[in-house]
């Protein structure tokens, strides 16, 4: 794929290559031991629409990933109650967004803010997940508390009950002993969401939750990401399903390196911001020219 | 029949020999189940064959050959965990380069010293008959904090096998559990140099393991069941050696390869070890019923 161009104007200093690519090969950054990442470079950028009590601010965050740009200058917020879609094509920077919030990869420049206090749940991609270990869907969910439960200690009440929450909301508690080797993939998707949901987050992080589960277990994470909005936690979820984005979603977010537009779903309908997110935007403005 | 179980046990050299062999078992089968679950066979061979050099420093000069070989091992598994954090380079590569290099560094030392294929044998075959009551509490304590270590750690080196991303994210020290991990692998293979020597102690480790991962899909059960085959194996390799006056390395060796064949063959035949079995594959099974036809399942 040939790369695009940010000729519009209204994104200065964002020097573009000529190639869309997201590596996930580097693992070498830190561990995400504190609530704040800070990278060099600070941000000076006034975001409109953030508020103090965001659980998310991603302020001019930039990645570099083997050498390459894989993220410039994005900036996004999270609030309590809010289900944030994250859209762009494949390469885009989606999932490296979700790994510089989570500090598994080095910020170039920018910052990522979250308020202490409030532990943030990820839910990877499916084949993150050593689906052949010998553990059952109990097992792994308490797996999500291994930080919490603490070194040298077993499971306490309330994280036995923090499980159970966690499996009941996932619809999976009758199916809380079988082996996880011998699952199907909706199902395997709502055991990482119950795992994540298992350390009771205020920010959930989720992965392309819709890829390739069947159509009730998407009916179901639909309902239960509502739901925990709902409940005052926030959601940004990256998808290249826009159908599910436009039903799901209350934000949506257009990535493409950068954060191209983000607005309602209604968005999604917007023909000529869907063509820039994806790539496509010289073909856009050149069409729109013409129909004028 | 019980004259010839209990005959070896008049010989105290025998003793110590079973209790050696059967401390070995039980550790390695409860250590080697991360090393199948993690997919470290290979890293495992590579500090097996890296220990070496330091079991021959430490004989060149006179100090103790566990320490020499625990700290060359150690010195190789810190130096992998390091490198395969950093996924640019092919790891099993470096590995290759660096456990050769290690072997043959361990050859030419040993061969400074005059008597030294004497000595080479048994650094790479073992010499469990020849082992002091001293060794063999050695082992015993060794072995006792090398299994707590590992329970202890359970539930982090669960969450890391499961999922290292997200337990790095959830801020658990992914690295520091790998090098622990890396490290109580190197010492238990140190500490299992002298039942099986250099050459075979890899197998001690993942055999039994491999057979209990076959047999079931829980990590307790497949621990238990790692222990007790590593265990009862070696203890019943030593009988053969004893009886058919073999090798003793090779014929634990070859006995804990025989129960491992016997279940791989055995399971998916039978209808109720297929039940027990349940191998991980990407189909699906939907409800216990669908198991039954499992017997036609190997003609496409």
């Amino acid at each position: 794929m040939t790369g695009t161009e940010t000729g519009s104007g209204n994104r200065t200093g964002t020097e573009t290559g000529t190639q869309i690519r997201a590596g996930t090969g580097a693992e070498n950054g830190p561990p995400a031991e504190t609530q704040t990442e800070t990278g060099p470079g600070t941000g000076s950028r006034a975001e409109t629409g953030t508020t103090i009590e965001s659980l998310l601010r991603v302020e001019s965050a930039s990645v570099t990933l083997g050498g390459r740009p894989a993220l410039e200058d994005a900036s996004l917020t999270v609030d309590p109650g809010e289900l944030v879609g994250l859209i762009g094509p494949n390469g885009a920077g989606k999932t490296t967004l979700l790994r510089a919030v989570l500090g598994l990869v080095p910020l170039a420049s920018g910052r990522v803010r979250r308020p202490s206090g409030h532990p943030v749940g990820y839910v990877p991609q499916r084949h993150e997940f050593a689906w052949d270990f010998p553990i059952d869907i109990a097992g792994s969910v308490m797996s999500g508390r291994t930080r919490s439960i603490g070194w040298l200690r077993r499971p306490r009440a309330a994280d036995r009950e923090a499980v159970d929450r966690a499996l009941e909301l996932a619809g999976l508690t009758e199916l809380r002993r079988r082996p996880i080797g011998e699952l199907s993939g909706g199902q395997r998707q709502r055991v990482l969401v119950a795992r994540a949901l298992a350390a009771e987050p205020g920010l959930l992080l989720l992965d392309e939750p819709f890829t390739g589960v069947d159509v009730p277990t998407q009916e179901h994470l639909n309902e239960l990401f509502r739901r925990l909005a709902g409940e005052g936690k926030a959601l940004l979820m990256t998808t290249h399903d826009l159908a599910a984005a436009a039903r799901t979603c209350h934000r949506v977010v257009l990535i493409n390196r950068t954060v191209v537009a983000e607005g309602g779903p209604e968005l999604l309908a917007d023909s000529e911001q869907m063509l820039r997110a994806f790539g496509l935007h010289r073909a856009a403005t050149a069409a729109g020219a013409v129909a004028a | 029949m019980i004259e010839f179980l209990l005959d070896p046990w008049d010989l105290p050299f025998m003793q110590r020999a079973f209790a050696v062999a059967a401390v070995t078992g039980l550790v390695c089968g409860v250590v080697g189940v991360f090393v199948v679950l993690r997919g470290m066979a290979f890293i495992g061979d590579a500090v097996a064959h890296s220990a070496f050099p330091g079991v021959a420093l430490a004989y060149t000069f006179n100090g103790n050959l566990l320490l020499g070989g625990a700290a060359a091992g150690i010195v190789t598994a810190v130096g992998i965990a390091f490198v395969s954090q950093n996924r640019r380079l092919k790891e099993d590569t470096v590995i290759g380069v660096f456990f050769a290099f290690a072997f043959g560094l361990g050859i030419v030392l040993v061969s400074t010293r005059d008597t030294w294929t004497t000595d080479l044998s048994s650094f790479l075959f073992g010499q469990v008959l020849a082992v002091s009551s001293g060794d063999v509490w050695t082992a015993a304590a060794f072995g006792a904090v090398l299994v707590t270590v590992v329970l202890a750690l359970r539930k982090e080196l669960v969450a890391v096998s499961l999922d290292r991303e997200t337990a790095r994210a959830a801020g658990l020290p992914v690295f520091r559990l790998d090098v622990t991990l890396y490290v109580v692998v190197t010492a238990t293979i140190v500490m299992s140099l002298e039942a099986v020597g250099n050459v075979l102690v890899l197998a001690l480790m993942i055999t039994p393991a491999a057979t209990a991962r076959m047999l079931t899909e829980r990590l307790g059960t497949m621990t238990l069941l790692a222990s007790g085959i590593g265990c009862a194996g070696s203890m019943a390799g030593l009988y053969v050696s004893y009886s058919y006056d073999l090798a003793a390395g090779g014929s634990i060796v070859v006995v804990l390869t025989s129960v491992f064949a016997l279940v791989w063959l055995l399971a998916p035949r039978h209808g109720l070890l297929t039940r027990a079995l349940r191998r991980t594959t990407d189909a699906p099974r939907v409800s216990p019923p669908a198991e039954i036809p499992a017997a036609t399942a190997g003609t496409p």
